[in-house]
């Protein structure tokens, strides 16, 4: 219920006083409410959707710093494992 | 799609998972409060492969689950009547109301519409003047200022033949009723990032201090849920308490000021009664007497209506976190997706049902032969 979908304003018109726009959801568009974003975005900007309304702003810097920050965590066992087999083969050759 | 595939990653939700498994030296119990998150984590599997390091609690975070039966009971009242266009988002429509669902009322000729945004109704309303057009305003926080701007709309624009039936409920309020609870074992929670996303998280500030949780603002997808699930259980082995937001690229401290201003012009704080665990003090919204002309209740004198909830669903338990949604003698047998008995089988973000569709512990319940 409380489903908000990420998708990119095409672009903004007015709707007798209201901020409205349409929205790109991976190729399938929508209008949607921008009154609670109206002050923040412009075209091309990303918005988290929910039953019509855009709620948010995508912020695309902490996007991708959550996403560095997850694909690192997740990758530091390989790496743990690269590093002790490193290791390994120094133990081995010294 | 951006924001969004790339957050389902499986390569790195086994780093994740494994992240968790390593981190945890006991067996945390964590409660997610969002119907979407209850819907992801039975889904993925997540909560079957970190059973040995969290036991997931599902919430009461499904807002159609929790709507009362009486409301449910004077929606089907109204979608009844043959001068109304009853309007809902689809996912109320088969919610067990105490004879039918507003499905069934379709299907003998009411005039039930979906719609996919509340000011599709207020639309809906314009276009049919000799209608009275009914809008059932369920939800959260999230869908509040939705709820909020169509009253709000018609009432600007002069729509006198829109209303409203309003089951409004809010979060924090009910992670108190849980916390106080004497039988609790919640250690910590996943707050709902979208309700975060319009509300902040000032408010959980206090409720992480005072009964000493760490609540962890988290996003929708299998990465996020791990994350999050991994920055709460860093606190618990660090004995920390606090309120932490993984949701970074949506919510923001202060939430969303637009959307808080328009819900309090138009809503009040009231009390709320929950499906399946009664009433919760504050835990609810509903319309200012400015907009009483909007209230459905009002307007078709909707108050003398009241039901008595089933005592056959443990609804309650499930919602509590006390029952495990399987281990409830109804489950899979008398209570299924196609026959419910109860909301929380209804909606896939209801635990019952999303145990039903995906969960592969049940396997080993002996389903339903207790009902
Ligand atoms: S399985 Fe059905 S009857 Fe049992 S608690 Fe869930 S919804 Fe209620």
């Amino acid at each position: 219920m409380c489903l908000g979908i990420p998708g990119r304003i095409i672009d903004r018109s007015d709707d007798a006083g209201l901020a409205v726009g349409t929205v790109d959801f991976g190729g399938v568009r929508r209008e949607v409410c921008l009154a609670y974003v109206a002050d923040e975005v412009s075209v091309g900007d990303y918005v988290v959707v929910h039953v019509g309304f855009a709620i948010s702003k995508v912020d695309e810097e902490e996007a991708h710093r959550t996403f560095e920050v997850l694909r690192e965590m997740s990758q530091l066992e390989e790496l743990e494992w690269m590093a002790d087999l490193a290791d390994a083969a120094e133990g081995v050759s010294s | 799609m951006k924001y969004l595939s790339e957050y389902r990653d499986p390569a790195m939700a086994r780093g994740l998972v494994q992240r968790i498994l390593d981190t945890a030296t006991k067996r945390w119990t964590l409660m997610e409060v969002c119907g979407g998150q209850t819907h992801t984590i039975v889904k993925q599997g997540i909560n079957e492969v970190l059973s040995n390091a969290v036991e997931m609690i599902h919430g009461p975070g499904c807002p159609v689950c929790v709507t009362p039966l009486v409301q449910i009971d004077r929606a089907l009242h109204l979608a009844a009547r043959p001068d109304v266009i009853f309007t809902s988002f689809g996912d109320m429509l088969r919610v067990p109301g105490s004879e039918c669902d507003l499905l069934q009322v379709k299907a003998r000729g009411g005039n039930v519409r979906i719609v996919y945004s509340p000011l599709d109704a207020v639309e809906i309303a314009r276009r049919n003047p000799d209608k009275e057009v009914v809008f059932f305003a369920v939800g959260f926080e999230t869908t509040a200022p939705a709820n909020a701007m169509a009253v709000w709309r018609a009432s600007e624009l002069g729509v006198e033949n829109f209303s409203v039936l309003v089951s409004h409920v809010t979060v924090p309020p009910a992670m108190v009723a849980i916390l106080e609870d004497p039988g609790n074992r919640v250690q910590g929670f996943l707050a709902a990032g979208h309700v975060c996303t319009v509300m902040g998280w000032d408010e959980y500030e206090p409720l992480a201090a005072k009964y000493q949780v760490p609540i962890v603002v988290t996003g929708f997808e299998p990465l996020d849920i791990l994350e999050g699930i991994w920055m709460a259980v860093r606190q618990l082995e660090d004995g920390r308490h606090e309120v932490e937001n993984q949701y970074v690229r949506s919510v923001r401290r202060e939430g969303n000021r637009p959307a808080q201003d328009l819900v309090s012009r138009v809503f009040q704080v009231v009390d709320r009664g929950w499906r399946g665990i009664g009433t919760i003090p504050g835990s609810g919204l509903g319309l200012r007497s400015e907009f009483a002309s909007f209230d459905a209740e009002r307007k078709f004198g909707l108050e003398g209506i009241s039901a008595e909830e089933s005592a056959d669903c443990h609804a309650g338990d499930v919602l509590k976190g006390r029952l495990k949604p399987f281990e409830c003698p109804a489950f899979g047998g008398r209570c299924t997706p196609e026959s419910p008995l109860g909301a929380p089988m209804v909606s896939t973000e209801g635990a019952c049902a999303a145990y039903y569709n995906f969960s592969r512990v049940q396997a080993d319940v002996p389903v339903g032969v207790a009902s």
